[in-house]
């Protein structure tokens, strides 16, 4: 059986690993390359990075720890954050990652993730949602928000994602803007929503305070994966107790 | 003359998750050779296949490299050859992604779409029960979770070759073995230690 996945997310600015409440008010906390060893070694299913400073020496930087993570992890590697182009996607693959997730680049130009799915396989690309709730009634649905959360656009979440499916993302990590660094738990009528309107597999992020908001995402949620940063970061919870949790929960989870 | 100081050949052609292959072989303590050049390939003592992206698109590139007539020689050579994901896929007579293609043709049985109804690609860690007993499962348990990313899976016509399957809405040939061919639908460079375990055990299987 398929197992679900635990990914920690490391965001990092200029080479270095940071967590934020909201996407500001960042700490500083660790060199990403040990981190990523460390996240493996614990079992970490996949690892996620975000690159939040994203201007173009940070790029270079980036490039040089997705490198250096890939000659001593052996998991899946998806790296995002400020990836604009065919070339900028490219360069990331190359370095050693496995796939691309594009946020803002996308939603300015949806071709490009026809273009790249194209090239590199639809694998390869996921498409990163950040959703936040149009009103306190998700009757109304989530808007999406680009440029790292600060810029909503007023496009609707949903349709967005199910025509980014359509023109290539082969993956959607979605993340409420809304429950982000609260760490009360993730949005999980949105995750429903997403994993019943698309046959991808979807990444819920955001939220996460304790395992039990892991249970959640995969359960109500529906998610194939759950994103956590700061719980696994500060070493409040190991991966393997959350996998050890979710497994006596009956959820299916790798173990060795 | 010592195992690691033999030629390990990765197939570039210009497609696949080459350095991810490469890293994990150098981890080993092994020095893969990354190269779209055939005489290389051909005077390696293994060669590794690496495969993403799509069916057809692959054998063209193989095709136009001169890497599919490579292969066949290989196989014909009993050279030891792992092939991964798409890189398996091709050693099929022919794959239905995106039209009917001819594949290699080296193990017969067909390349078919993964059962509509559930989530596609098959992405993430899922098991391989073993059905038969082999050296290059040593130190891997039954029923390993691997690492596959795929929508299309290896359909062989005969069943003599599979050597591990796994489950996601049917049960499909995860891994075959023919001699000294080896081929995983999962990737063993993104499997973890088990995954590492499982080149380990090939490569000194294969260069003893």
């Amino acid at each position: 059986m398929l197992t679900k996945r635990i990914i920690p997310c490391l965001d990092v600015t200029d080479g270095r690993v940071v967590k934020g409440t909201s996407f500001t008010n960042l700490r500083d906390a660790g060199d990403p390359v040990e981190q990523a060893a460390f996240y493996y070694r614990e079992g970490a299913d996949e690892l996620v990075f975000l690159d939040i400073g994203a201007t173009p020496e940070a790029r270079d930087t980036m490039v040089h720890v997705v490198e250096k993570v890939a000659r001593q992890v052996f998991v899946p590697l998806c790296v995002g954050g400020g990836l604009r182009t065919i070339d900028d996607i490219r360069r990331m693959l190359q370095a050693g990652a496995d796939k691309v997730s594009v946020n803002t680049a996308a939603v300015q130009n949806p071709g490009l993730l026809r273009e790249s799915a194209a090239i590199f396989g639809r694998q390869c690309m996921v498409l990163a949602v950040d959703a936040r709730r149009s009103s306190g009634d998700s009757a109304a649905g989530w808007e999406v928000c680009t440029h790292g959360g600060r810029k909503p656009t007023g496009i609707d979440a949903l349709e967005w994602i199910k025509q980014a499916v359509d023109l290539g993302a082969g993956e959607i990590l979605l993340t409420s803007w809304d429950a982000d660094g609260h760490r009360s738990g993730y949005d999980n009528e949105l995750n429903r929503a997403v994993s019943e309107l698309v046959a991808v597999p979807v990444i819920a992020s955001g939220g996460a305070g304790t395992l039990e908001h892991l249970y959640q995402a995969l359960s109500l949620g529906r998610a194939d994966a759950v994103l956590a940063a700061s719980i696994f970061h500060y070493r409040e919870y190991s991966i393997r107790q959350a996998k050890e949790y979710l497994a006596a929960k009956g959820v299916p989870v790798r173990l060795r | 003359m010592n195992r690691r100081s033999k030629t390990i050949a990765v197939i570039n052609y210009g497609a696949g998750n080459l350095g991810s292959v490469a890293n994990a072989l150098s981890k080993l303590g092994y020095r893969p050779v990354v190269t779209g050049s055939v005489s290389e390939v051909l005077n390696a003592h293994a060669v590794f296949l690496p495969g993403v992206g799509a069916g057809g698109d692959t054998m063209q590139s193989l095709e136009a490299s001169g890497m599919a007539a490579a292969v066949l020689k290989l196989v014909e050579l009993q050279r030891p050859l792992f092939a991964i994901c798409v890189g398996m896929q091709v050693l099929l007579s022919s794959t239905e992604e995106d039209g009917e293609h001819k594949c290699l043709g080296i193990i017969p049985g067909k390349v078919r779409k993964l059962p509509q109804g559930l989530k596609v690609p098959h992405m993430g860690w899922n098991q391989v029960r073993q059905i038969i007993s082999h050296p290059v499962f040593s130190g891997i348990p039954d029923n390993t979770d691997f690492y596959f990313v795929h929508s299309y899976y290896a359909h062989p016509g005969d069943s003599s070759a599979v050597a591990g399957v796994t489950e996601y809405g049917i049960e499909f040939c995860s891994m075959l073995i023919k001699d000294n061919l080896f081929a995983t639908q999962f990737h063993p460079e993104k499997s973890g230690e088990p995954g590492l375990r499982m080149y380990s055990n090939f490569l000194k299987y294969a260069l003893s």
